[in-house]
């Protein structure tokens, strides 16, 4: 099956999106929502500011639903919802809409990624706290098998380990346990003559990186373990029901931003490695596109990542043959490597207590992973062609004045503030009152969370109150940063220690440890840079604040302010930067913060002059992954910025 | 520029939160002309100043990593503000050895509205001494509580370190998490100080919980402790016991003498202080640590630590 990944702006226009590609030859649908409605926020949050409709289509309510779904045969579509936390919010609003088009729940057809664990280790977009998330999942598979058949409730994702720095061993053996965790929840809640249908319908989410023969290795070992899982921990017989079935998005961490035109070549050898052999071949491949580390992908762009996978398939004579790697020695040995890797490791986080109890342990292993890539990528160990070698270029003809990619008009975050307001205002408030308290009464209680979702989503009830609803039942929750435990060492010695040197001796100046701010401003979720940033900031020596995602610019500049921090630095990757960084300098200086502003993250080309003069020093993208020189650049801001005032 | 710490102590004085930052930003500062100012800061919260001891109640709140201190925190913090309570909470997170740099984490963890004022929060690394405060958090402690009606020093150990936090604290709390076998085995051998207040979390893990509970109260009785309260806390939602920790920590402040309390702690660190300055070499020059104290003892109780340090001093 053939999709790619989209949404954006508005229900309306992300339906047109849809129509077109299904003309072009899409085979299914693939909804990306934006970080409120994946978070749970209504458009109208102060956290959402900056996000609406950024990275996905915004989905508030029932009526939202239907406008994105408008004209497309749900009885036959296969849809695919990327949505986590929230998942059984958006199942609900499909259903509703289905069964409000006269299309019955039991002939839907698609699957909701749903997988939280890896949302705590990676991706960011969790609401609820491990245990009542883990209920939440369980709730959606029990509801599922029975009500809704034909959906995969459940995607384990090990895509968003892997783009968080994870080894082939880690990613198999964390998305093993993180299977493990799920299906054992769902054992108590349902018949134990269920578990094989439960079993068969579990579904896998993978990453495919470069490598791509390991990376194929990696996939077979993945359907071996699955086999004897199914079999010997869930007493699953039916050959059906133990097949190893996932589906794909080629590796984004490797993607580069300098020459991204090398991008194509890299994307067509990962999806080599989930199609080579037949006995491990993906069932549904998504491609990211060539310019995804530059910013939001344009139409066009998406179009040229179906085609490569239409080119694989129709013009190559890759589907024709049986599994090729049959009887290879060679291959084997990789896939028997690669097998007791993940077993020793799946070991260990089962000795924490399993995948939600190890979360921490999870995390800070995939820091240190990836803080492991970065250093290997700085001193050139690891090649990385027209990044760190290799890098002389002529100008792209690719690249137009726009930087060759999207961007959302601002005006449509406007509009979807007015229109949830206008939506409340317009609906039976006795009914989403009642429908609120009945959703309270069962979060408290031992039922399943299904049926007063549904009810919510019929009552016309936003994807916020849902959320707040269950805020308020299970508490608020903060997921574990990782950098606390990582190991130290990530550049040269030589280099780490002078500037250490120099820390100390700007520090005597300043009369304190030069003390630094990590801040991620907003919904998105990708904490990798900040992350890398605070652990090398320690290792030279200051003294650091991180406190993980999801903050206000408000808060930021509170804690920078009560922190007397000497320098901030900035992490966006969701292209909201436009909004949200001149929002967290206006707040800082009402607050009499006058610390120099940095920034990191996905930030096109044309996007720099204005954030500078909107007051931030330095801005830095994908291309700079030297994070030592980076280290050097702030040293020298702080020193610059406070060698006048110092000596006073 | 170097802050005005005269000033710095009137605006505490006069109840203003907001003073906060900057009276940190002085008394982490090592150079000459802050140490001045941090003096004058002392001084004008001094007991001489304000007419008595400061009113605010200075907590240590101190366990093993892992315990779930922060979430306790961010609980505690929560009900004091409910309650009407301005909070200041000084997190002292340990340094890398290597490096000297280090990751403060445990902001992450306390959820805070950034417009509400009577919440403060400031992470400090604790230098070199591995578990022990950091050099400023005794002043801001002080200087602090002279403004919020909660001070909260939180420090990572069990064993040692509360010994250091206990010179500083009206009150301590020692938080352990039940099946930890550890604070149950330094209270019998003497090793720990007997806490003030002891705090069993994971409540919600229910008959160990109780049985944690249980043994610690036994061991207590074991060494002659009657006073210690024993609570057991959950800091999962719905959290539990959190208001009885409060009313202990409360019914402890009730009972002590605060002057009497204060008085040795600020002796106790004039003397740490002194120790920075002149090494144990300074230490002997005065005859000892021992001899340092009855020293110090002549003095008037409300001299404020600069004062005392300068008594040390002219002895040498």
């Amino acid at each position: 099956m053939m999709r790619t990944y989209a949404g954006h702006s508005t229900a309306k226009k992300s339906n047109e999106l849809y129509r077109s590609n299904l003309a072009k030859g899409q085979t299914g649908l693939s909804i990306a929502f934006d970080l409120p409605t994946q978070t749970g926020y209504d458009p109208d949050d102060e956290l959402a500011r900056g996000e609406v409709g950024k990275v996905g289509v915004p989905v508030a309510h029932k009526g939202d639903m239907h406008a994105l779904l408008d004209g497309i045969p749900l009885g036959e579509m296969n849809t695919s919802m990327t949505i986590n936390a929230t998942a059984a919010w958006l199942l609900a609003l499909y259903i509703t809409v289905a069964e409000e088009n006269g299309v019955d729940a039991a002939q839907l057809q698609g699957t909701t990624q749903n997988d939280i664990i890896k949302e705590f280790l990676a991706r960011g977009t969790y609401a609820f706290p491990p245990g009542p998330s883990m209920r939440l999942i369980a709730d959606m598979v029990a509801y599922t098998v029975t009500e809704v058949p034909k959906w995969n409730p459940i995607n384990i994702c090990s895509y968003h380990l892997q783009e968080a720095g994870a080894t082939p061993v880690q990613e198999i053996a964390y998305a093993m346990s993180n299977a493990i965790a799920v299906l054992d929840a769902v054992r108590e809640r349902v018949d134990q003559d269920l578990m094989g249908k439960v079993f068969g319908r579990i579904s896998f989410f993978v990453n495919a990186g470069v490598r791509f023969v390991e990376e194929h290795a990696k996939l077979r070992a993945m359907g071996i373990l699955w086999e004897e899982l199914g079999r010997e921990r869930y007493g699953v017989t039916d050959p059906k029901h133990l097949r190893f079935r996932y589906g794909v998005q080629v590796n984004s961490l490797g993607l580069t931003e300098s020459q991204p035109e090398n991008n194509v070549q890299r994307i067509v050898l990962e999806a080599l490695a989930v199609t080579l052999g037949r006995d491990a071949r993906a069932r549904a491949i998504q491609l990211p596109a060539w310019n995804e580390a530059l910013g939001l992908p344009r139409p066009w762009d998406q179009q040229w990542s179906l085609r490569i996978q239409q080119v694989l398939a129709y013009e190559t004579d890759l589907l024709e043959y049986p599994d090729i790697f049959e009887g290879s020695k060679v291959m084997d040995g990789l896939v028997d490597e690669l097998l007791e890797g993940a077993r020793a490791e799946m070991k260990v986080v089962a000795e924490h207590g399993g995948a939600v109890k190890a979360v921490d342990y999870m995390k800070s292993s995939l820091v240190d992973s990836h803080r492991e890539r970065i250093r290997r990528i700085e001193h050139g160990e690891q090649i990385v062609v027209g990044l760190n070698k290799y890098t002389e270029s002529n100008p792209s003809p690719l690249i137009d004045e726009e930087g060759g990619i999207m961007t959302v008009d601002p005006e449509v975050e406007i509009q979807q503030r007015e229109a949830v307001a206008a939506w409340r205002a317009d609906r039976d408030q006795a009914a989403v009152d009642a429908a609120l308290e009945e959703l309270r009464r069962v979060a408290g209680s031992e039922e399943n969370i299904m049926g007063a979702t549904i009810a919510a989503a019929k009552a016309g009830v936003t994807t916020g109150e849902w959320s707040r609803t269950l805020r308020e039942a299970f508490g608020e929750f903060r997921a574990p940063t990782g950098v606390g435990e990582a190991a130290a060492g990530g550049g040269a010695e030589d280099d780490l220690a002078s500037l250490r040197d120099e820390v100390d001796r700007v520090s005597e100046g300043l009369g304190r440890r030069m003390k630094i701010l990590v801040g991620k401003p907003g919904l998105d979720g990708h904490s990798n840079g900040a992350e890398q940033i605070a652990v090398r900031a320690r290792d030279i020596g200051m003294d650091v604040v991180y406190e993980g995602i999801r903050m206000t610019p408000a808060q930021i500049a509170a804690s920078a302010e009560q922190e007397g921090v000497h320098v901030i630095g900035l992490s966006i990757l969701s292209g909201s930067h436009r909004e949200l960084i001149p929002d967290v300098i206006a707040a800082l200086r009402e607050r009499g913060v006058d610390a120099p502003v940095i920034v990191g993250g996905i930030i096109p080309e044309a996007d720099v002059a204005p954030l500078k003069q909107a007051g931030v020093s330095a801005v830095y993208t994908p291309k700079d992954f030297d994070l030592t020189a980076i280290m050097r650049d702030i040293v020298a801001l702080v020193a610059e910025r406070h060698g006048a005032t110092a000596s006073a | 520029m170097a802050a005005d710490g005269t000033a710095l102590g009137r605006r505490l004085r006069d109840g203003d939160l907001s003073a906060a930052a900057a009276v940190l930003n002085l008394v982490e500062s090592r150079t000459p002309a802050d140490r001045e100012q941090t003096s004058a800061l002392l001084a004008a919260v001094s007991p001489a100043a304000l007419g008595g001891e400061a009113k605010g109640h200075v907590i240590g709140l101190t366990g093993p990593p892992g315990a779930g201190k922060s979430s306790l925190l961010s609980e505690l913090t929560r009900a004091w503000r409910a309650r009407g309570r301005s909070v200041a909470v000084l997190a002292v997170d340990p340094s890398s050895k290597r490096s000297g740099g280090s990751l403060l984490g445990d902001r992450a963890r306390i959820s805070f509205d950034p417009e509400d004022r009577g919440l403060f929060i400031r992470s400090t690394a604790a230098g070199e001494r591995l578990g022990g405060l950091a050099p400023a958090t005794r002043a801001a402690a002080q200087a602090l509580s002279a403004a919020f009606d909660v001070v909260v020093i939180e420090t990572v150990g069990v064993g040692q370190s509360e010994t250091e936090v206990g010179e500083v604290a009206d009150t301590v709390a020692v938080i352990v998490q039940p099946g930890s076998g550890d604070a149950l085995q330094f209270l019998k051998a003497g090793i720990m100080e007997i806490p003030d207040v002891l705090v069993v979390t994971k409540a919600d893990l229910g008959d160990i919980a109780l049985r944690a509970r249980r043994d610690l109260s036994a061991a207590l009785r074991s060494v002659g402790s009657r006073d210690t309260h024993v609570v057991a806390v959950s800091s999962i939602s719905p959290p539990q016991g959190i208001d009885e920790l409060i009313d202990a920590l409360d019914e402890h402040r009730g009972r002590l003498d605060v002057p009497a309390r204060r008085v040795e702690a600020r002796r106790a660190g004039a003397l740490a202080d002194f120790v920075v300055e002149h090494g144990e070499r300074g230490l002997r020059a005065l005859g000892g640590r021992r001899a340092a104290l009855k020293r110090l003892e002549r003095e008037d109780p409300g001299a404020d630590v600069p004062a005392l340090v300068t008594t040390l001093e002219a002895e040498l």
